[in-house]
């Protein structure tokens, strides 16, 4: 068993994520590690907005794959996710190869006969050059392996889970005319959730389960730091502060880390030295969503921005 | 090392967290990988490959920590059970000669535990708890009245017997040296007991819970003390989620019985008319709907609030419900428990209706100029409540037209059958119309009612 290997190789992903941009903590470069190691699929739930989708992105850029992505939604079914027939083409093939079809069956006496040559020249129709492969498929003909995000699981009808679970456990695919399809390399794959419904046992027992909550204020500051270039420390914390008080009221739709960096590019462009309460109620809708959330959160930003500010001085 | 694993297993699932084998195996898998160095990387590792949900996650983080932070006698050093285990055999190996090199010279001649105690080795006598204990088998305890039994075997399995002696032996030739191991054996009862209580904790969890909910379940809801309310709502979370799991999956019909020649002909109009494909008639299955009517004066209000938390928690099963609570009189309580959470519904549904004396000919009444358009010949109504109706006109006639209205009239009764009809009860009266009639004042059996009725559905 590895001594300190564990431990260096999740820190090289934490610090492989943070140089595309994504700063994981300990728990998410964890199951990315681990998801390579056993070779399990990770199913990220967590609130809209605290980067599950990004997870994906960021693992493509940083093994340099390619990234297939499933969008997930009502009435998705298997001819849209994994693969379909070229009808079309398949039509227009028979009809330019009418006439070579009957050369080739000229010679043959009876029908019987002519139709055991055609067997002999087997199922040309239903061969790989006719699957228009979907995304699924798609990932598993990737040589280079890839990152297979299906997006929104939770969003898709409950058939279509069953559908996924063979690729999930065994990274392959039946199709009924020509086999099984296994994978060139397995792809890794993430799966993302809203919640919106439970999802089945099955599909959860086999995945690792993962679950991204709004940051820690250090985090979220340093996730900031990342992605918002010329914002000053002291407007930083103040407005990670600011957010996370915000974030402890009873909101419909609480800010999340996306909100948090719309709001910081905001706050740059406006040239903002740092939070005043003009500035935050002008900009409270990028924050916020709602406008029942925006009534609810007025009268209490004087005391989150003192509080925040506050904050600034002794942390 | 897996015993171990296997021993975490089983007291994940003790707190509640529901694992497969297959789960464990991609769990061991995991561990192979990541190894037992880092404690906080083995919690994450278990976190993600055990726990499937966040409050599986809460209870398997729990779990986790009361695990491996086993009681150390006196001061605990900093070393995990994984560790203890593994160098078990140096230890004992290398600690043998340096003890009585150091040691006391009296020490020769007295059993290996009173060695091990007056040498105060901390490790070694750990070591030999947790074989003591995996030897009397203590993760096989289940009930708080097991605690002094396997306390008991640990310490027979660990050598008391001879200890016993010995100590007889040294109050005659070395009473000091005798004084010191009483007051070593005390701490090593102390951990001793922490160890069985700690694994009672871990272990019996499980068992102790689902003895509860059994006792819970075939409790009267009505007298049920302050401190259970909150243990009930949670078992009837529990029914509402088994329901749920039940019946709101559409289960398909058996495609036999009668042709539907109409959509047979329609589908098959591309081949002129030869039925290739056969289309048959299916039952129209709709979801329930359901209107109750639920009395909230006194002894009853408790199982109305619990019959309509199960009632407003089976929204993927039943399609559409109105509730309305009375007592003196009848309002629509619906929307007050879509929006609120149970507590509060509830105590702002009693601030306006509750507390009256019952009067259910005027409720009737109210129900009829109000809402009886809610009623459709696909919905079922229930009533709960004891009909009691303090010798005012009960109204049957109204609920009689109830009745023909709706597809089904069922009454909930929280009395039992042998009150009804006595005093003022008018259940005689009303039950000419329902279509069923039953008893409800347990939790059993107010899941048993609800899911017949969704069940009639079907």
């Amino acid at each position: 068993m590895a001594d300190t290997r564990p431990s260096a190789s999740i820190e090289a992903v934490e610090s492989g994520l943070a140089a595309q941009g994504y700063i994981a903590s300990r728990q998410i470069a964890t199951a990315v590690y681990l998801a390579q190691q056993i070779e399990k699929p990770i199913l990220v739930e967590g609130p809209a907005g605290v980067g599950k989708t990004e997870l994906a992105k960021a693992i493509a850029a940083w093994r340099g794959m390619k990234m297939i992505r499933l969008q997930c939604y009502e009435g998705l079914d298997e001819a849209k996710a994994l693969y379909e027939w070229k009808y079309a083409k398949q039509l227009l093939y028979t009809q330019i190869l009418k006439d070579k079809l009957g050369e080739v069956l000229g010679g043959a006496p009876t029908l019987e006969a002519a139709l055991n040559q055609l067997h002999d020249f087997g199922d040309v129709f239903f061969s790989k050059e006719f699957v228009e492969p979907r995304p699924l498929l798609q990932a598993l003909e990737q040589p280079a392996g890839c990152v297979l995000l299906v997006d929104e699981i939770d969003k898709s009808d409950a058939e279509f889970e069953s559908l996924l679970l063979e690729i999930l456990s065994d990274f392959q695919v039946t199709i009924p005319e020509l086999g099984t399809v296994v994978a060139v390399s397995p792809p890794t794959v993430i799966l993302t959730s809203n919640s919106e419904r439970d999802l089945g046992d099955a599909l959860k027992r086999r995945c690792l389960h993962l679950h991204i909550g709004f940051p820690e204020q250090k985090l979220e500051e340093r996730i900031v730091e990342s992605r918002v270039s010329g914002i000053s420390q002291t407007l930083r914390r103040q407005m990670v502060g600011f957010i996370n008080e915000v974030r402890t009221l009873d909101l419909k739709k609480l800010p999340s880390v996306s909100e948090t960096i719309d709001w910081a590019r905001v706050l740059v462009l406006l040239q903002a030295p740092e939070l005043g309460h003009e500035v935050v109620k002008d900009t409270l809708n990028v924050l916020l969503k709602y406008e029942a959330d925006i009534e609810a959160t007025m009268p209490q930003v004087s005391t989150f921005i003192a509080k925040a500010s506050r904050q600034g001085v002794f942390g | 090392m897996r015993e171990n694993l296997h021993r975490f297993f089983r007291a994940a699932r003790g707190a509640g967290v529901r694992l497969s084998p297959a789960e464990s195996i991609d769990a061991m898998r995991a561990v192979s990988k990541v190894g037992f160095t880092d404690r906080s990387i083995l919690r994450d590792t278990f976190l993600l490959t055990l726990a499937k949900t966040q409050d599986e996650k809460k209870a398997l983080g729990d779990c986790f920590d009361l695990f491996f932070d086993q009681p150390e006698p006196e001061s605990p050093p900093e070393d995990g059970k994984a560790d203890e285990q593994g160098t078990q055999g140096s230890n004992a190996a290398s600690d043998s000669p340096g003890e009585t090199s150091g040691g006391d010279e009296q020490a020769e001649g007295l059993g290996q535990l009173a060695q091990m105690l007056l040498a105060q080795d901390r490790n070694q006598i750990s070591a030999a708890i947790a074989n003591a204990a995996s030897a009397a088998s203590l993760s096989d305890i289940r009930y708080f009245t097991q605690r002094g039994i396997f306390s008991g075997r640990i310490l027979d399995q660990m050598g008391l017997q001879r200890l016993r002696d010995d100590l007889d032996n040294l109050t005659a030739t070395n009473p000091a040296l005798a004084e010191r191991l009483t007051n070593a054996l005390d701490g090593l009862r102390g951990t001793v007991r922490d160890t069985v209580s700690q694994a009672l904790m871990l272990y019996g969890r499980e068992e102790a819970e689902s003895l509860r909910n059994e006792i819970l379940r075939n409790a009267p809801l009505s007298r049920i003390e302050p401190r259970q309310v909150e243990q009930m709502r949670h078992l009837i979370r529990q029914i509402a989620r088994r329901l749920r799991e039940r019946y709101s999956k559409p289960r398909k019909r058996q495609r036999r019985g009668h042709l539907d020649v109409r959509r047979t002909i329609r589908r098959n109009a591309a081949w002129g008319g030869v039925p290739f494909l056969t289309a048959w008639k299916r039952r129209h299955r709709d979801k329930p709907k359901i209107v109750a009517l639920c009395d909230v004066s006194g002894s009853v209000a408790r199982v109305s609030d619990f019959f309509l938390l199960l009632i407003h928690s089976l929204h993927e099963v039943v399609d559409d419900v109105r509730s309305f609570a009375f007592s003196g009189h009848l309002i629509e309580v619906s929307d007050i428990l879509e929006s609120k959470s149970p507590e509060e519904a509830m105590s702002e549904i009693m601030s306006k209706v509750g507390f009256g004396s019952s009067d259910y000919g005027s409720s009737l009444d109210d129900f009829e100029h109000g809402w009886m358009n809610a009623i459709t010949p696909q919905t079922t109504v229930i009533v709960l409540g004891d009909a009691r109706s303090n010798n005012l006109d009960p109204r049957a006639d109204v609920l009689r037209r109830i009745a023909e209205r709706s597809k089904r009239l069922v009454w909930l009764n929280p009395e039992g059958r042998m009150a009804w009809g006595w005093g003022d009860s008018e259940m005689p009266r009303y039950s000419t119309f329902c279509t069923v009639v039953r008893q409800c004042a347990t939790a059993k059996q107010l899941e048993r009612a609800v899911s017949d009725i969704v069940a009639s559905y079907q």
